[in-house]
């Protein structure tokens, strides 16, 4: 692919990323860290081509797996503790 | 179409939904469903992924299987004082995951040589090593770096800064042997030898991030994590240019802005540079005292202190670091909705910096189910706080020392703060004399209106709940 369009694609990320955010309350400041850190294990990605496609070898297929596992629980374990926090941000019925 | 382009596409959809997931994790009606919305986009990755041609799944099934156990086992059990610890060892896995992925196509490279590599690729071995080394590099210090604060969190490492003579010089030198390395390895055509710089590279990068934390204390936790995060995000991003893949890299991307954001408000909350708070080694040395004040605290029993509280028609709870060391939030909530009863309106100040991590206090009284139309911001609270009849301190410490706003030779000079000093009468709940995180004698505890509760502060509170109910 080309390059500069790779880097295209990063610079507006960044800045898509920095309007999104500007402005956050402070009590979702750690669901919106711990929900931004599930979506950083999108690596398992990276992880998954390493794993599966063959031609890395036999080292290249294990460190493949090893970044699957930890990618996997990040992705996993990230998720469930957001939602396990956020279901309990409630508003109380008066 | 071809079956790649409808693969791309699919990961188009996957940014989409990142996108819209992280904006609507802004705001707390729509948390919820923005972290599932960004959870779908996940899913929908990992399936396209699992399409690729020439995909065998024998290794793919149980790294998946012994991955989701981990971690949703990890997210079930964990108590919700844990949390930041967690959440800290979650973003490492997520580093140590971009860099083993840098690893292995290193491993790929070896395997096929850089002429075959690059035709597939499409691009030059400059670049492709070039990245290969940086997805290791940030990786591997958020992965180290994660790793050392979840033990300062978790307090199996002491929180307090550590700095020693020439730290400076040697983190210096370290970054200099990083980007050395790193240049050579880029520069290097021989394979066999470019393995080598590269575990050179591997291992100094996860030596670097131990040694950026280090000289970092408890108190300014919040902003490392959140550094840490960012870094998680760009090291995924790395890891897209890599493999060249849009989706990695504006997921990891959108995370590395996020997060700097965070960073960003943390310390302004702190009212401190980046640089100040990475390398100043701030609350290592302890401060001088002599500012002149050497008036007593002055101490009140938990038996007087409910007659106040009786009395009280509003009345402002204050928690800090403390509050989560003693477990007492249950407690606390319990106490506010007996003064509630009592006709007395209750509100809880939170300070952007409280705790260990961002928010860690709203977390804490979520559990506790405090209902968040009661969690009232810094700048919320301050214009009222003359009319409170009583601010309860609860393990909080520099952020309500009013030397922030009224000493200009004060170390947190600047540092906004919750003006727990203009309500009518302030309760400090406190175990000892201890000073607090920057080492500063707190000039609130000596003033006319302020009352020292000393004890554990859940047993406190407790008391206090038994006065009220009795």
């Amino acid at each position: 692919m080309d390059l500069v369009l790779l880097f295209f694609i990063f610079v507006l990320a960044a800045f898509l990323g920095l309007e999104l955010i500007s402005k956050v309350p402070s009590q979702l400041h750690t669901p919106l860290m711990s929900g931004s850190n599930a979506i950083s294990g999108i690596t398992i990605v990276g992880a998954l081509v390493a794993t599966g496609v063959n031609e890395t070898g036999t080292v290249g297929m294990v460190l493949g797996f090893l970044a699957l596992v930890f990618a996997t629980v990040n992705v996993v374990g990230g998720y469930m503790v957001t939602d396990r926090m956020l279901q309990m941000f409630k508003k109380k019925d008066k | 179409m071809s079956f790649d382009s409808i693969i791309n596409l699919a990961y188009v959809i996957s940014a989409i939904l990142f996108v819209f997931g992280i904006k609507m994790l802004g705001s707390a009606e729509t948390a919820r469903r923005g972290n599932m919305i960004s959870g779908v986009g996940m899913l929908i990755a990992v399936v396209v992924t699992l399409l690729n041609k020439g995909m065998s799944y024998d290794w793919i099934v149980s790294g998946l299987i012994v991955g989701t156990l981990v971690g949703g086992i990890a997210a079930r059990v964990v108590k919700m004082t844990s949390m930041p610890e967690l959440v800290a060892l979650f973003n490492g896995f997520g580093g140590l995951a971009s860099l083993l992925v840098a690893w292995a196509e290193l491993e790929k490279v070896r395997g096929i040589g850089w002429q075959a590599y690059s035709i597939e690729m499409g691009t030059s071995s400059y670049f492709s090593s070039f990245v290969i080394y940086l997805a290791m590099l940030i990786g591997g210090i958020t992965f180290t770096g994660s790793l050392y604060a979840y033990g300062k969190l978790s307090g199996r490492l002491s929180g307090q800064a550590k700095v020693f003579p020439g730290q400076k010089g040697i983190n210096a030198l370290m970054l200099i042997a990083v980007l050395v390395v790193g240049v050579l390895f880029a520069w290097n055509g021989d394979l066999g030898t470019a393995n080598k710089l590269f575990l050179s590279g591997v291992v100094l990068a996860l030596i670097f991030g131990v040694m950026g934390v280090m000289p970092i204390g408890g108190g300014d936790m919040p902003v490392v994590i959140s550094l840490l995060n960012s870094f998680s995000g760009l090291a995924a991003s790395a890891a897209g240019f890599v493999i060249a893949n849009n989706v990695l890299i504006v997921a990891g991307c959108l995370v590395g802005a996020s997060g700097l954001i965070l960073t960003a408000i943390m310390c302004k909350a702190m009212n401190r540079s980046l640089g100040h708070v990475l390398f100043s080694g701030f609350g290592a040395t302890s401060q001088s005292e002599g500012d002149g004040d050497d008036r007593e605290p002055k101490s009140m029993s938990v038996q007087d202190a409910y007659y106040v509280l009786e009395a009280a028609s509003s009345v402002v709870f204050i928690p800090g670091y403390g509050m989560a060391v003693a477990q007492a939030q249950h407690a606390v909530k319990e106490l506010g909705e007996l003064l509630e009863e009592n006709g007395a309106d209750v509100n809880f100040a939170i300070h952007p910096v409280a705790g260990r991590m961002p928010g860690h206090m709203n977390v804490l009284l979520a559990e506790a189910d405090v209902s968040y139309d009661q969690l009232v911001e810094m700048d919320n609270i301050n214009p009222v706080m003359p009319t409170v009849d009583v601010a309860v301190v609860i393990g909080a410490n520099d952020v309500v020392n009013p030397a922030a706003s009224q000493d200009e030779s004060s170390p947190i000079y600047g540092m906004p703060i919750i003006e727990a000093h203009n309500a009518k009468t302030v309760f400090i709940l406190k175990r000892g004399q201890g000073k607090g995180f920057s080492g500063l004698v707190n000039k609130l505890f000596v003033m006319d209106n302020s009352r020292m509760i000393y004890g554990d502060a859940k047993a406190t509170i407790s008391e206090l709940v038994n006065e009220l109910k009795g």
